[in-house]
């Protein structure tokens, strides 16, 4: 089964997002900051990262443009978290790398239905 | 799946509260006017994270609040709103409104629909006169989608994928299995661009599709299943409409057609004539055609003309055709403006050269035919880097409006505060790999168990590995312990507002100063020294920084200093709160002693004990009743508050220096270092912090004063003897002194010696508390269990001088009892009740 890295410095919403996937019958591994989950995912081999854009020590933009410079993550599906607010945020995650996003506020079904999308 | 929200609320109450404090601290951090980027981004980031969670778990009224808050940081945070002192003040009260709705949400209480309608006000007014961009509004929808939405039946799609989709993780698979959950769909794979093996790069994408999708579903709809690669495709929609799709119906094929053949035969003279008129009505648009020759250019149009015409009853292939003609023309830079040209002068030079075989629905036709091969062609335009041509997918969800109606009381536990702690992955490392340690040191000692005969070489290992065990459960005692420490930073986090406001408030200029804000300390005794630090400051601010005026009048900087300190010494945290205002008064704090009747006697006195009278119930020598720290809340409680915790504090002054404030505490309230004392059959725990020295008694220096019983004389001093088996009523083996001890204890700059029979070892010792257990015992703090699974009492020291004071003044406590009577008294709790 797929293993999904979930990164928010938020505990709560990495709660809801681990329960959800896990639900699903995912693995997920959760990092609090870009710089923790770029660690995690140099450790380990991920199927899909999830990551929040506003982040403290290392910010979402910034782990996806470290993540997709690593061979072993050049074509692994990221999704950003992203708030309906934040274009410019879609356009640079995009140009960082980030396959697609997923607006705030979602709920479960919203999330584990764009995660079918790119888990195949 | 249905997933309960409210399993995730706690996490996210705690959370936001703590973003709401470092909101508050950092606003207050904020310099006005050149503001450091990193912390209002840490104070957006804190509103950003409040408001993504409260949306996500159904927080609405919290959302919409914050939203305008998060809005305003975003605007500072890129510099377009300026940080003024006014913007910082909503801020601040909007945090503290947060705060309420939060805590009232937490509770299920109601909320204060009118503080936070006020806030809301405030916020919005702010936003629109700020000097940001001041557009909250989310961006207007265009949503006149230039289709003619009644009769689309289904749309054809031309997708071709950058080379480079795949290096964002996207596949165009995925986009065209989901166009498949949509309707029917017929996919064509265009493979033309496909390289020769020996040329191709597996990571490229060469293959391009038109997909035909047989569904009355909206552009938009369309456009969203490729969002997310709208900038890694060129992405052709055309909406098929009517009945069969065979056509257009505003198309007129025949008339097309007919009128077209009857123009072909002079089809290159239209062609140049066209350019001709075009220019000369147009000079404008020359540049466009600069890379190509007239010659080409005409054979290009007919071409494309007879093209057209030829497929008008071919609308796949028309629009594939238009489609690359559209993205070839935007690359000759033509705009949708150069498309009416071109169509008004075709036309015109077609109706010359038809001359009076042209007819008013000859030119309906190609009028109508050329507006949708322009708008075929346009649409074929790949978007300039922005989105701007896709409304759709910018804002799904729209902004909320101020006042929500908020839904209390879900399904949700009541009470619901259960208290927890967050406790660094560190320590909880630290904790696992201490286990760990614990778990090879049993195996080790463990295979002692299986051996027939011990011999020495056994016993030799098994001591090392017992001192191992005793090496592992105190570091395991340690790791554990300091999951339950915090940094006091977080007791510290409330005063720059509370300084901040309070100094507005007196008319006082204040700055706080904080260090050693990483100084760790137990949860449960940072909860408790909260309240007493506030008074404490409110007191040093109140009562000890002067008035700007009077500073200045003193030679000294008119903004005062309030510095919190905390650092570590022993076992101990001490805190320390200095000022450098005025310092205490010595011949008013006399006077006001005086008047309550506290000391007669001043003569003897140091300054140091004068200082400490202001710790006395009823103390206070402000002039006037102040609403700041006058609240009827004396430096009695402050010190009781902080007794309780096992602490101490005290002052130190110097007059028109200022003062500072001493607060000792333990680490932890859990466990404690103490002396075991054996007293008959009994052993007691003294904390080894109260004790000062242990003396052997000699019977000679014992003596008897009247009211207040039996007193020791060690060196110059006379100490009151306490007979713990006389207290605690409970027999005694000594009938002889002279082979009794005495251990001086102190609280308070009081001495008592307690008489024990003999002293055993030290040890730190786990508390466990007799309230809980059984009941409050006047004189003991608790018990613990001993390593040989007894129970031992903890002796309070505090309690024992008030139980001493009590005893001693009972006649038959005043001289030294002998066993007849301690004996026949056993089982007693408190020799009180004699």
């Amino acid at each position: 089964m797929a293993t999904i890295l979930a990164v928010d410095d938020s505990a709560s919403m990495r709660q809801m997002v681990t329960f959800t996937l896990k639900g699903a019958g995912y693995e997920v591994v959760e990092a609090s900051d870009g710089q923790e989950a770029l660690e995690k995912a140099k450790g380990q081999q991920f199927n899909l990262v999830i990551s929040d854009v506003n982040m403290p020590v290392m910010d979402g933009i910034t782990l996806i443009k470290e993540l997709r410079a690593l061979e072993e993550y050049k074509f692994t599906p990221m999704l950003m978290l992203t708030t309906e607010s934040g274009d410019d945020k879609k356009t640079q995650g995009k140009t960082a790398g980030a396959t697609g996003w997923i607006v705030k506020p979602f709920n479960p079904d919203q999330l584990l239905a764009t995660i079918k999308k790119v888990l195949d | 799946m249905s997933v309960d929200m409210s399993q995730f609320l706690a996490t996210f109450y705690e959370e936001s509260f703590e973003g709401l404090e470092i909101m508050e601290s950092e606003l207050l951090n904020l310099d006005i006017g050149a503001a450091d980027s990193e912390t209002i981004n840490t104070i957006f980031r804190a509103a950003h994270s409040i408001k993504g969670g409260s949306g996500t778990f159904g927080l609405t009224a919290v959302a919409s609040f914050t939203h305008v808050m998060e809005t305003m940081l975003d605007e500072m945070r890129d510099g377009r709103r300026e940080v003024s002192q006014e913007a910082v003040t909503i801020l601040l009260s909007a945090v503290d409104v947060l705060s309420e709705m939060l805590t009232a949400l937490r509770d299920e209480q109601p909320l204060n629909h009118d503080a936070i309608g006020k806030a809301q006000q405030d916020l919005d007014s702010l936003m629109a006169a700020g000097n940001g961009s001041a557009d909250t509004s989310v961006e207007t929808k265009t949503e006149s989608m230039p289709n003619d939405s009644q009769n689309i039946t289904g749309w054809k799609i031309k997708f071709t994928p950058h080379t480079d989709m795949f290096k964002c993780g996207n596949d165009p698979v995925r986009m065209i299995r989901e166009l498949d959950g949509l309707g029917d769909i017929k996919v064509d794979v265009d493979v033309a661009k496909l390289p020769e093996l020996n040329k191709l790069i597996p990571e490229d994408s060469y293959l391009s599709w038109n997909i035909s999708l047989n569904s009355p579903i909206s552009e938009h709809d369309v456009r969203e299943v490729f969002a997310w690669v709208e900038d890694e495709c060129d992405l052709v929609i055309s909406p098929v409409t009517g009945s069969g799709g065979n056509n257009s119906p505003e198309l007129q094929v025949d008339v097309l057609e007919s009128s077209f053949n009857l123009l072909a035969p002079q089809g290159e003279k239209l062609v140049a004539r066209f350019y001709e008129e075009l220019f000369s009505r147009y000079p404008q648009v020359v540049p466009l055609f600069k890379n190509t020759t007239p010659e080409k250019q005409q054979i290009k149009l007919l071409t494309a003309l007879k093209l057209v015409v030829n497929n008008l009853r071919n609308p796949d292939t028309l629009v594939k055709a238009l489609t690359e003609m559209g993205l070839r023309h935007q690359e000759y830079g033509a705009e949708a403006g150069h498309y009416d040209a071109v169509a008004s002068t075709l036309i015109d030079v077609m109706q010359e050269l038809a001359g009076d075989k042209w007819t008013t629905e000859i030119e309906t036709a190609w009028k109508d035919a050329l507006t949708v091969i322009a708008k075929v062609m346009l649409d074929s335009y790949v978007p300039d880097g922005q989105n701007v041509a896709t409304p759709g997918m910018v804002a799904t969800a729209p902004v909320g409006t101020p006042q929500v109606q908020v839904k209390t009381a879900e399904k949700r536990k009541s009470g619901g505060e259960a208290s927890s702690i967050r406790v660094s992955i560190d320590k909880v490392d630290e904790l696992i790999n201490t286990v760990g340690e614990l778990v090879i040191t049993q195996s080790m000692l463990g295979q002692f168990g299986e051996v027939e005969d011990l011999n020495n070489s056994h016993l030799e290992k098994m001591r090392d590995g017992l001192a191992q065990l005793e090496r592992n459960t105190r570091e395991l005692q340690e790791a554990v312990m300091r999951i339950r420490m915090l940094p006091i930073s977080f007791a510290f986090q409330r005063f720059p507002r509370l300084v901040h406001d309070l100094s507005a408030q007196l008319g006082k200029k204040v700055e706080l100063k904080m260090s050693g804000e990483h100084t760790e300390l137990d949860k449960t005794v940072m909860e408790k020294i909260g309240d007493p630090l506030v008074h404490l400051v409110r007191n040093s601010m109140d009562h000890g920084i002067e008035k700007p005026e009077n500073r200045v009048d003193a030679n000294k900087h008119e903004t005062g200093v309030v510095h919190l300190n905390a650092y570590h010494q022993g076992g101990n945290i001490v805190i320390e709160i200095i000022d450098d205002g005025a310092g205490l008064n010595t011949e008013k704090i006399l006077a006001k002693a005086k008047s309550l009747g506290l000391v007669t006697d001043s003569e003897n006195m140091t300054e140091e004990q004068i200082h400490d009278l202001i710790f006395n119930p009823g103390f206070s020598t402000a002039d006037e009743v102040s609403d700041v720290s006058g609240r009827g809340v004396g430096m009695d409680v402050v010190r009781r508050n902080i007794r309780s915790l096992g602490g101490t504090v005290d002052v130190k002054s110097v007059q028109g220096e200022g003062s500072t404030f001493t607060i000792r505490l333990p680490l932890t309230l859990a466990i404690l270092d103490g002396q075991l004392v054996r007293v008959g059959s009994e052993t007691y725990i003294i904390p080894l912090v109260s004790i000062v020295e242990s003396v052997q008694l000699d019977e000679g220096k014992i003596n008897i004063v009247s009211g207040r019983g039996e007193v020791y004389k060690l060196r110059d001093e006379f100490i009151p003897i306490v007979r713990l088996y006389h207290i605690f009523s409970i027999p005694f083996d000594m009938n002889d002194d002279e082979r009794g001890l005495l251990v001086v204890v102190e609280a308070d700059g009081e001495k008592i010696a307690l008489f024990v029979d003999e002293l055993l070892g030290q040890q730190q010792v786990v508390i466990k508390s007799l309230e809980t257990n059984f009941k409050k015992v006047e004189g003991l703090s608790g018990a613990t269990i001993l390593g040989d699974g007894t129970v031992a009492l903890i002796l309070d020291v505090k309690g024992l001088f008030d139980l001493n004071a009590k005893v001693a003044t009972r006649p038959e406590f005043v001289f030294r009892s002998n066993s007849e009577e301690a004996g026949d008294k056993g089982g007693g709790n408190s020799g009180v009740a004699a």
